[in-house]
């Protein structure tokens, strides 16, 4: 990692992604244990705040952190000052007097982490600004099709939905290609943002040639979309772009950073077919924000002898 | 009929003052030269060669070997934030920062709270200005009522008021019809009317140029041809009118050409670009700063480069700042939440002298032009360094290098796009109207101390 903050999937090189996921494989061992507990954070502080309904990164942050023995404070935006109008800048301000070793922040807007980042000593993690980025889904991401595949180099991976709006949509077109894979996305054209091979992806607007993909990466579809005239309806969009087990090939797997509109983006046979690893991705996100906050907490000592 | 006065300000001293051995740039007197100028009653006296012309009784001299006089420069758009919102800007911290920027004449736009839409309040703004404005302030009024594109202002009422013209800036006139008959009215009450323009259609809830960079971030882009399909519409509806139109920060080429094509079929329709579309792109919007935020939104390189060729060739009349002040409370959110907008008055010359001059890009005579051509445009005098003229003018020492923002601002707001920047040019003095309304810290220290040596 270059950096104190994990922010943007730009703050972390191939090594240093690498070195995050070999220290998720250690500690993925530490949660098969009756005591699930190392004691790495034991005396320090891990804020979570949350502006946006969370529950698996939420969740997953709250275990992570109490699994390295931190202690830890879940701030939600409903039911705190932040509803009485606090701006974010005091929110940190009033927060910082706990001197928090870590601040985790989920934000519907881009850039909220690298502001936090800039007001606190704290380390910043950031669990989704707007749609800019949520690199610790990408990273859990990459480390599933590592533990499925052994390496993302040489893969072919369709990211397929509702481009413009997903922050997991950036970060993992970004994360898969430093990982050495080619990505590809796919959906309706007024969903597919202007622009975005800049970011290193190839752009389809059908799903024609979705065989050649060895990973089909679906993404949420929200139902206000089709109010926004973003699409004419979910019905075309599910006859056009729903990923159907008939739809994958026995040698694709199929991921989803969840939670999945069942008949909308995903069949229910896809969703329960062999190939999907939906539920690893959700097991991988303890493991991972795990070794997140110890590459940005607990410095570079050989994991082994702690854990 | 009684002659109006569209331009307000304080009353100040008239200059009496000897600038000697300056170098004179003045495209439109013709003059390129080291001359004495003199300065007495707050007119232009004298321009002789360097050395012959000698200090008024009981006036000062300066000594202006290797500083530039350029004629003082304009600014057609500014947001001075009076009334009602005096916390980001109110008229004597803004001509404070015109004069600190070299310029001796503004135009104020009317989205203030309230709106400008009223006789009245316009009267009442005049009045603030007689008292505090530090420069020649005038005033747009709005085209509709509280900028609601619904109904049209007492636009005869306000012109004799002492509007310039009128502007529903910050948004754009949707309506087509409601603009068609905002120009029929013109026919009687005179004034341009100055367009903002925007399909908010097609900018939806934008925060930023739409391209790789939006694609990048996840911000909502406002695509180029929000802009260009409303100059292209407009300029069609004042040709059809004969109106006298003004496009205000103009932003990508697509609007240049439309702008172009208008002026080519014949259509009164001017057009003005801004300090920070002419040198910054969407690219400086990686850091999420929200000083970047600005409506329109800084574009691509290849519409930077059509606004730089536009003002060199004369399609864009003239450079204006839309110098848009706001505290800082409001600009520390995330870059979405920010309202929009950059300052611009203290830093637009050096900028445009650092970053188009002294790279080639354009010519320092034509920036001169350039930045002294909005007046013209209201049917105001231009200000130019010749005898018997009023004293417009500021004195730049372009050799000096200088941090934006280092030693704060005149400014009430720091939301400069150009803050921390280290600029070439540096104006150390500004004679606005005959008045001397800046002049450089160093320089006002040494006319203190040559004062108390006289006494």
């Amino acid at each position: 990692m270059t950096g104190r903050h994990l922010i943007s999937i730009d703050d972390v090189d191939r090594a240093g992604i690498e070195r995050i996921l070999n220290r998720a494989e250690s500690f993925a061992e530490v949660s098969g244990r009756e005591i699930k507990k190392v004691p790495v954070l034991r005396g320090r502080t891990v804020v979570n705040l949350f502006y946006e309904a969370s529950t698996r990164t939420s969740s997953s942050f709250e275990l992570a952190a109490k699994r390295l023995s931190a202690d830890v404070v879940s701030v939600r935006a409903a039911g705190s000052s932040i509803d009485k109008g606090e701006s974010l800048k005091d929110t940190i301000q009033t927060l910082s007097a706990y001197d928090p070793a870590a601040i985790v922040i989920r934000s519907p807007h881009v850039g909220a982490a690298r502001l936090v980042a800039g007001w606190c000593d704290a380390a910043v993690i950031n669990a989704g600004d707007g749609k800019h980025e949520h690199p610790t889904q990408a990273l859990l991401d990459v480390y599933t099709l590592r533990r499925a595949l052994g390496s993302l180099d040489g893969l072919n991976i369709w990211i397929v939905g509702d481009v413009v709006h997903s922050r997991v949509a950036r970060s993992n077109i970004l994360a898969f290609g430093r990982m050495g894979a080619t990505v590809t996305v796919s959906g309706p054209p007024t969903l597919i943002p202007r622009g975005i091979e800049a970011l290193g992806c190839a752009v389809q607007p059908t799903i024609d040639r979705l065989g050649e993909a060895d990973v089909v990466y679906v993404l949420r579809m929200q139902h206000e979309r089709m109010h926004e005239s973003f699409i004419p309806s979910l019905r075309e969009y599910a006859a056009r772009y729903q990923i159907s087990a008939a739809r994958l090939a026995p040698r694709q797997l199929l991921m989803h950073p969840g939670p999945v509109n069942r008949g909308v983006e995903l069949s229910a046979d896809a969703i329960d077919s062999p190939q999907a690893l939906i539920g690893a991705q959700v097991k991988a996100g303890v493991a991972v924000r795990m070794a997140v906050l110890y590459e940005l907490l607990a410095g570079t000592p050989a994991l082994a002898a702690v854990a | 009929m009684t002659r109006l006065t569209r331009l307000f300000q304080r009353p100040l001293d008239p200059a009496e003052l000897l600038i000697r051995g300056v170098h004179v740039l003045d495209p439109r007197a013709g003059l390129d030269e080291e001359c004495d100028v003199l300065v007495r009653r707050g007119v232009v006296a004298e321009i002789g060669p360097a050395g012959s012309l000698s200090a008024p009784d009981g006036g000062e001299a300066l000594d202006g070997s290797g500083k530039h006089a350029f004629p003082g420069l304009v600014d057609p758009h500014v947001h001075l934030r009076t009334p009602g919102q005096e916390y980001k800007e109110n008229l004597e911290t803004g001509t404070a920062a015109a004069a600190a920027g070299g310029f001796c004449a503004l135009i104020a736009m009317p989205n203030t709270a309230p709106v400008v839409d009223e006789a009245p309040i316009l009267t009442s703004l005049c009045d603030t200005a007689r008292r505090e404005a530090r420069v020649p302030v005038g005033f747009l009024a709005s085209i509709t009522r509280g900028l609601a594109g619904t109904e049209l202002t007492e636009m005869a009422a306000l012109r004799d008021a002492g509007a310039l013209g009128f502007t529903d800036d910050g948004r754009p006139v949707s309506s087509a019809g409601m603009l068609r008959k905002a120009l029929q009215y013109q026919r009687l009450c005179g004034g341009v009317i100055a367009l903002h323009e925007e399909d908010p259609d097609l900018s939806a809830n934008g925060v930023m140029h739409e391209g790789t960079v939006s694609a990048r971030l996840g911000l909502a882009g406002i695509p180029s041809i929000s802009e260009s399909t409303m100059v292209a519409r407009d300029a069609a509806i004042a040709r059809y009118e004969d109106a006298r139109m003004h496009f205000q920060h103009l932003s990508c080429v697509e609007s240049v050409a439309a702008l172009a094509a208008a002026k080519a079929a014949g259509a009164r329709v001017s057009g003005e670009a801004c300090p920070h579309h002419l040198t910054l792109t969407h690219e400086v919007v990686r850091t999420l700063d929200s000083r970047f935020k600005m409506n329109p939104p800084l574009r691509g390189e290849e519409d930077r480069r059509a606004l730089v060729d536009a003002l060199r060739s004369g399609v864009i009349d003239c450079v204006a700042t839309d110098h848009a002040p706001h505290a800082r409370h409001e600009k520390e959110v995330p870059f979405e939440q920010a309202p929009m907008g950059t300052t611009g008055l203290e830093t637009a010359f050096s900028v445009l002298y650092t970053d188009l001059v002294l790279s080639g890009e354009l010519e320092l005579g034509i920036l001169i032009e350039r930045m002294t051509a909005g007046m013209a445009l209201y049917d105001l005098a231009t200000p130019r360094i010749a005898p018997g003229e009023p004293a417009n003018l500021c004195i730049v020492d372009l050799g000096a290098r200088w941090q934006v923002g280092q030693n704060g601002y005149e400014s009430r707001s720091e939301n400069s796009c150009f803050h921390g920047r280290t600029l070439r040019g540096r104006v150390i003095m500004t004679i606005a109207a005959g008045r001397i309304a800046f002049r450089a810290r160093m320089l006002a220290a040494a006319a203190a101390h040559a004062r108390g040596a006289i006494a």
